[in-house]
């Protein structure tokens, strides 16, 4: 089964590794320049082409190794011929899985920690600053781009993808919902699990003038909220002003509305008496929330991310033996 | 011995019963001729005791087991279905690996000698072959896998008629050498008369009759005489078909003693003939008769 299995699987799973060996190839020779530089600017395409790259990786898994793994055998109709020599559906289902799952694990592993390493400079500088304008490592679209987890996306998308040829029997359509079923899960689970996951890190901070960040208006000149400077290297959940009773306010109190003009008002006040004057906020006895998960925590995220995303496969994989049984 | 029992077997597409309260004994060492209009349930019926289908009433064993219950079972039961699917992108001779790989009892000098025979080249792509070596292939597989029962769902569908006589005779020749019992289904009669020594006759997904050729042949006879009312017929002569003419009546019957009755003029049938009268007469719900010895 296994010969046959590798047989039918080749051209997919050698065209992928292909792939990645070029894109290891480019990122061996563009990496070692990045150690010990400050600024990263002129690689910025290379740093949202690989995070890109991370996630197209495990999708292409699913659409193009999972689907037509069974997909293509129940259209063709040659799952009667293989399920009637002597191997069971199980054996022949089990050995596509393990295939698979393996092929896929190793492909995401082998990106990874390309990635991983390429943009170690670059994710240590971002976790290292206070003030640094670059996603760190625990920002969303960087942490699914880092680590072990793309071996979790890689293996979910594939059973995925086995799941919806099973179901839908045909290849086409099985792509398409794998594909939008993948990227919704990917979506939801930054927004609805990952932040949770790990009780985040409460901190009350004073508002002073060396720590405010960032002032928000709206058009009319309302002063809805400011922020204040983060932990270095964390992903921060809540940046928000509360009052004595650690309320949320938004829009400020009427006090510092006074500090920007309305606008047409005259001529726009210089940076540095606007944070005076909103500062004031500190002495009113407002204070500034921060509700955030540290960098400390990316490799337990990592871990319970990467075990999450394996349950799912293996509840999607007793899905596909339950079902394989109901198949003609 | 028996390679096929099924007892009250039944399956439903939906809401459509393709096959009910269907009672079968195909005994060992025959091959069985399964025919029937097309809709009648013979792809159901091979496709339950292949495992591919799983029974919504009644039971099946084949070869003593359970269909497709699991490897012991798969090995003893070779199955053909009707489209005799192979994978387009494997050649000829990766066929033959998969079969080796996949059967312990795989006979591979069986298998390259038919290939050989046949004039398929080893090294072409599956995908490329015409409809009738794609069967012819598939076929092949089926045969050296070295099963107990082959069950062929329409195997000589997509030859042409040599290429159907040459594949019947090879059945043949497999039967006598190896023992084997096969079902092969169709609809064209003529297709199984060179080959089964078994038939049955399946019609509105009710098996209608069943039973050896010859003992078929020996008990059912045409009768012809002058116009009568057929309740005055003996009750050991069950009317099959009947049709009436001004003067005349043929009457078609399965007779449990030989016919003396002087006015009738007793012809023998043909197995094409006792078919056709079993399948046009789908009105007479009566139960499935047995041939017994």
């Amino acid at each position: 089964m296994t010969w046959l299995t590798w047989r039918q699987f080749r051209v997919q799973a050698l065209s992928v590794f292909a792939a990645l060996a070029a894109v290891v190839v480019v990122l061996a020779i563009t990496g070692p320049d990045l150690v010990g530089r400050t600024s990263f600017t002129d690689v910025d395409f290379l740093f949202g082409g690989t995070m890109l790259l991370m996630y197209l990786l495990p999708a292409a898994l699913g659409a193009f190794w999972g689907v037509p793994m069974v997909a293509r055998e129940l259209e063709t109709g040659t799952h009667s011929l293989v399920w009637n020599q002597t191997v069971t559906r199980r054996r022949w289902l089990a050995t596509k899985l393990g295939t698979g799952v393996l092929a896929a694990t190793v492909a995401a592993a082998l990106l990874s920690v390309a990635v991983t390493w390429w943009a170690s400079p670059i994710d240590a500088l971002a976790s290292a600053e206070r003030q640094s304008s670059m996603l760190n490592r625990m920002a969303p679209p960087v942490f699914g781009a880092r680590g072990i987890v793309p071996v979790g996306y890689a293996v979910f998308a594939f059973v995925l993808g086995v799941a919806a040829g099973i179901v839908l029997r045909r290849t086409m359509a099985a792509m398409a919902v794998t594909l939008v079923a993948f990227a919704a899960v990917l979506l939801a689970v930054p927004f609805l699990v990952r932040p949770y996951v790990l009780p985040p890190t409460d901190e009350t901070v004073p508002i002073t003038e060396q720590n405010l960040k960032q002032i928000i208006g709206d058009e009319s000149g309302v002063l809805e909220a400011v922020t204040v400077e983060e932990p270095a290297g964390a992903w921060v959940l809540t940046n928000e002003t509360v009052d004595a009773s650690g309320d949320p306010v938004r829009p400020l109190p009427a006090e510092v509305q006074h500090c920007i003009p309305a606008p047409g008002e005259g001529e726009p006040p210089d940076r540095q008496s606007v944070v005076t004057c909103v500062s004031q906020l500190g002495d009113l006895g407002y204070q500034q929330q921060l509700t955030y998960q540290p960098g400390s925590r990316f490799w337990p995220l990592q871990w319970m991310e990467t075990g999450l995303y394996l349950l799912l496969s293996a509840a999607l994989s007793w899905f596909c033996f339950r079902h394989l049984r109901r198949l003609s | 011995m028996t390679v096929l029992r099924a007892q009250g077997l039944g399956k439903k597409y939906k809401r459509r019963w393709a096959l009910s309260g269907c009672a079968l004994d195909i005994p060992a060492g025959h091959v069985s001729g399964l025919v029937g209009p097309n809709g009648a349930g013979k792809s159901t019926l091979l496709n339950l005791a292949a495992g591919m289908l799983t029974p919504t009433a009644g039971t099946i064993e084949v070869c003593g087991g359970v269909p497709g219950s699991g490897p012991g079972q798969l090995a003893k039961v070779g199955f053909v279905a009707q489209n005799t699917p192979v994978y387009p992108g494997l050649t000829v001779a990766e066929h033959l690996r998969l079969g080796a790989h996949l059967n312990p009892r795989w006979d591979d000098a069986l298998a390259r000698d038919r290939v050989d025979r046949l004039g398929l080249d080893p090294a072409q792509h599956a995908g490329k072959l015409s409809g009738g070596q794609r069967a012819q292939l598939a076929l092949t597989i089926g045969l050296a896998k070295r099963p107990e029962l082959l069950l062929l769902d329409e195997p000589v569908a997509a030859l042409d008629p040599l290429a159907r006589r040459e594949f019947l005779a090879d059945l043949m020749e497999a039967v006598a050498e190896h023992g084997l019992s096969v079902v092969l289904s169709s609809h064209l009669v003529s297709d199984l008369e060179r080959v089964c020594d078994h038939l049955i006759v399946l019609v509105d997904s009710q098996v209608r009759v069943v039973g050896e050729v010859e003992d078929l042949l020996d008990s059912h006879l045409r009768l012809t005489g002058p116009r009568r009312d057929l309740d005055t017929l003996p009750a050991d002569q069950h009317v099959v078909s009947a049709s009436h003419t001004d003067r005349q009546t043929t009457v078609l019957v399965r007779a449990e003693a030989p016919v003396l009755d002087p006015t009738w003029t007793v012809g023998r049938l043909t197995l094409e003939d006792l078919v056709l009268a079993y399948m046009s007469n789908p009105t007479a719900a009566r139960p499935a008769l047995e041939v017994l010895r």
